[in-house]
């Protein structure tokens, strides 16, 4: 089974987050950058997959030089070999997209693998773009995931409940948080990962449907109003809420 | 180019939902503003009422194309075709000469959007909080970063994909007119079986329940409930008040509450207009999915706690003491 998985970089969800002086991206000094959480749930059903039926998986990213961290993460995992698709140029995300889709042709996968979305700009819109790019089925949000000869079935999670959806290989599959748990390197595939090699390629594709010409905080809100009498205050918060706020 | 708007609204069970008034009041804000013409798009078998009512909402035409003869191009059993769907509002798009598409940026919006961008040409706005024209330009702006900062963002193509976050846009009725109902022959758009690529078996309700996702009111329990045992306090609460119930990661990880309750940026990204957190302490995770929610309440007994810094009213106190007397207090309310 040829499995690919596409891995992005990201500030840890914990990133205090500071504008640039350009005011259009963030200030990425202190800021420590992680593999995208969500990909891990990626490589980790990519490793799973490979495990169960053979074959290899290689993880492609698209980015700077330091994207290189998320393949090396995805190697930890089991990950075989890693492209990089080299750019330093600022990206929309059908720059990404279309820049994967040109990667993946080339491979010919069964299965590709996505994160549901990137906590960076949460787009949630590379699996699909990529799906529509290769005229190939793409179901994201997946928190189950059956491979069945060349049948796929996948739960996706929506509004109250779940879809169920079957689609023929090869497939692009999105990972939500449930469909797997992904493993912690050990010393040993730490130690093995070190000698995987990373292809590096240029973009097939550069130039932007679209770009960002501020970035803001999120207004600060005026002080709220804080009570302090315990269950004595519920009277006094029940008028403001209907009083004031008009929202019962 | 001349700007034309196609508005595109999701139906469920042939009712159309809360989003899909929100698109279209945004549709004709914008057509308003751009001094051009919007019509609607629906793929559904909604009856005439249901259709006839989107006039409340400005709708002057709504064009509808059959859910069922959809499907009947694949042939075999199925509920929908998320691939089907999109190559319909690409190719109604395409076919009428729509540059601007605006659709609600539910599960379902965001699953076809990126789909229909590629298809149509058009650079692509996800999760829009606010939309601006200015000497005919559009402007979008949207959080990134869990909602830690927004970005500001402009087109570099005439062709626009706007996806709205749903319940951020206000649903406006206006002077009511009466929608010219367009049949479209669904033989006409050059849809072929091999479009059907993912084909959607099932739809699995999970409970009766209120999803968060859509509900315009939450509450939300996390730790401080001390045990699942306790989330009965959180239900009448929410139930005083027609909410729904949410939860913080910690006790969905905790197995206290399922997983579809959770709220933040590893959960669901609400906006209601009231968020009551009890006992919750406000982490920036589950800020991010619920910062941008109107009126924010938060119940907890350390009066540091993080989410004092969001919420527009609360109470310092123990959730075991306060939650009965507000539920009491809400049921009086008529
Ligand atoms: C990658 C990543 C993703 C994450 N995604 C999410 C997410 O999507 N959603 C999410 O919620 N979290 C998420 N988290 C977890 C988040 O960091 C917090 O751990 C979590 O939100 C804490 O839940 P809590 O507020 O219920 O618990 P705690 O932080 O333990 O807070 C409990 C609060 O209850 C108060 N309390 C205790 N007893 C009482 C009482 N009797 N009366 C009143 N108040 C009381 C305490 O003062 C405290 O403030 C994520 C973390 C990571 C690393
Ligand atoms: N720069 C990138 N390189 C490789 N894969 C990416 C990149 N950005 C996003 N992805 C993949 O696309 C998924 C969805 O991202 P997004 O559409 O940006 O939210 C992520 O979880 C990754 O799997």
């Amino acid at each position: 089974m040829k499995i690919i998985v596409c891995v992005s970089l990201v500030p840890d969800t914990t990133t205090k987050i500071k504008i640039s002086d350009s005011k259009k991206s963030i200030d990425e000094a202190g800021v420590s950058f992680v593999i995208n959480p969500y990909d891990e749930f990626a490589v980790e059903e990519a490793v799973q997959l490979k495990e169960k039926n053979g074959g290899d998986v290689t993880a492609i990213s698209f980015g700077t030089d330091k994207y290189k961290e998320a393949i090396k993460k995805a190697f930890q995992m089991g990950a075989d070999t890693g492209i990089l698709i080299k750019s330093d140029e600022a990206f929309d995300s059908f720059t990404v997209a279309k820049n994967l889709a040109d990667a993946i042709k080339e491979l010919n996968p069964d299965i590709i693998l996505f994160g549901k979305q990137s906590i960076d700009f949460d787009g949630s819109q590379i699996p699909s773009m990529v799906g529509e790019l290769l005229n190939i089925p793409s179901v994201n949000v997946v928190t189950k995931l059956e491979i069945n000869g060349d049948k796929a079935t996948a739960e996706r999670e929506i509004e109250g409940g779940k879809e169920i959806i079957e689609a023929k290989l090869p497939v692009i599959i999105g990972t939500q948080k449930g469909i797997n748990n992904p493993r912690y390197p050990n010393l040993k595939s730490i130690m093995a990962s070190k000698s995987k090699l990373i292809a590096e390629k240029p973009p097939t594709y550069t130039g932007n449907k679209s770009e960002v010409t501020e970035m803001h905080l999120p207004r600060a809100k005026s002080k709220g109003k804080i009570l302090s009498d315990g269950a004595a205050s519920v009277p006094e918060l029940v008028k403001l809420l209907r009083e004031e706020a008009k929202v019962v | 180019m001349a700007n034309k708007i196609l508005a595109y609204i999701e139906a469920k069970d042939n009712k159309f939902r809360n989003s899909a008034f929100e698109v279209i009041s945004e549709a004709k804000k914008l057509s308003d503003a751009l001094g051009c013409e919007f019509d609607v798009l629906t793929i559904s078998d909604a009856g005439s009422d249901e259709l006839n009512n989107l006039g409340a909402y400005g709708a002057k035409k709504v064009k509808v194309a059959g859910l069922d003869a959809l499907n009947g191009i694949y042939g075999n059993e199925i509920k929908f075709s998320h691939t089907a769907f999109a190559k319909v509002v690409s190719e109604t798009a395409a076919g009428g000469g729509y540059n601007i598409i605006v659709l609600s940026a539910t599960t379902f919006g965001k699953e076809i959007s990126p789909s229909i961008a590629v298809r149509t040409d058009s650079a692509l706005c996800p999760d829009c909080v606010d939309v601006r024209i200015n000497d005919g330009v559009i402007t979008a702006t949207r959080p990134v970063y869990a909602g830690k900062s927004y970005v500001n963002i402009k087109f570099n193509s005439d062709k626009i994909l706007l996806t709205l976050r749903p319940n951020v846009f206000k649903a406006i009725k206006g002077n009511p007119v009466n929608p010219e109902i367009e049949k479209i022959d669904i033989n006409s758009l050059n849809i072929s079986a091999a479009d059907f690529r993912t084909i959607v078996k099932e739809v699995v309700i999970a409970s009766e329940k209120l999803d968060v996702a859509e509900a315009d009111r939450i509450v939300s329990g996390g730790r401080g409930l001390r045990g699942p045992e306790h989330f009965n306090l959180v239900e009448n609460l929410a139930a005083s008040i027609g909410a729904a119930t949410g939860a913080s990661r910690a006790v969905v990880d905790a197995g206290w509450r399922p997983h579809s309750e959770q709220v933040g940026q590893t959960g669901k990204t609400v906006s209601p207009s009231l968020y009551i957190a009890c006992g919750i302490s406000g982490a920036i995770q589950h800020l991010a999915g619920m910062s941008t929610s109107k009126c924010i309440v938060a119940i907890n007994k350390d009066k540091d706690a993080p989410i004092f810094q969001v919420a527009d009213y609360g109470i310092v106190g123990d959730v075991f003491e306060i939650l009965p007397v507000l539920t009491e207090e809400f049921n009086k309310l008529t």
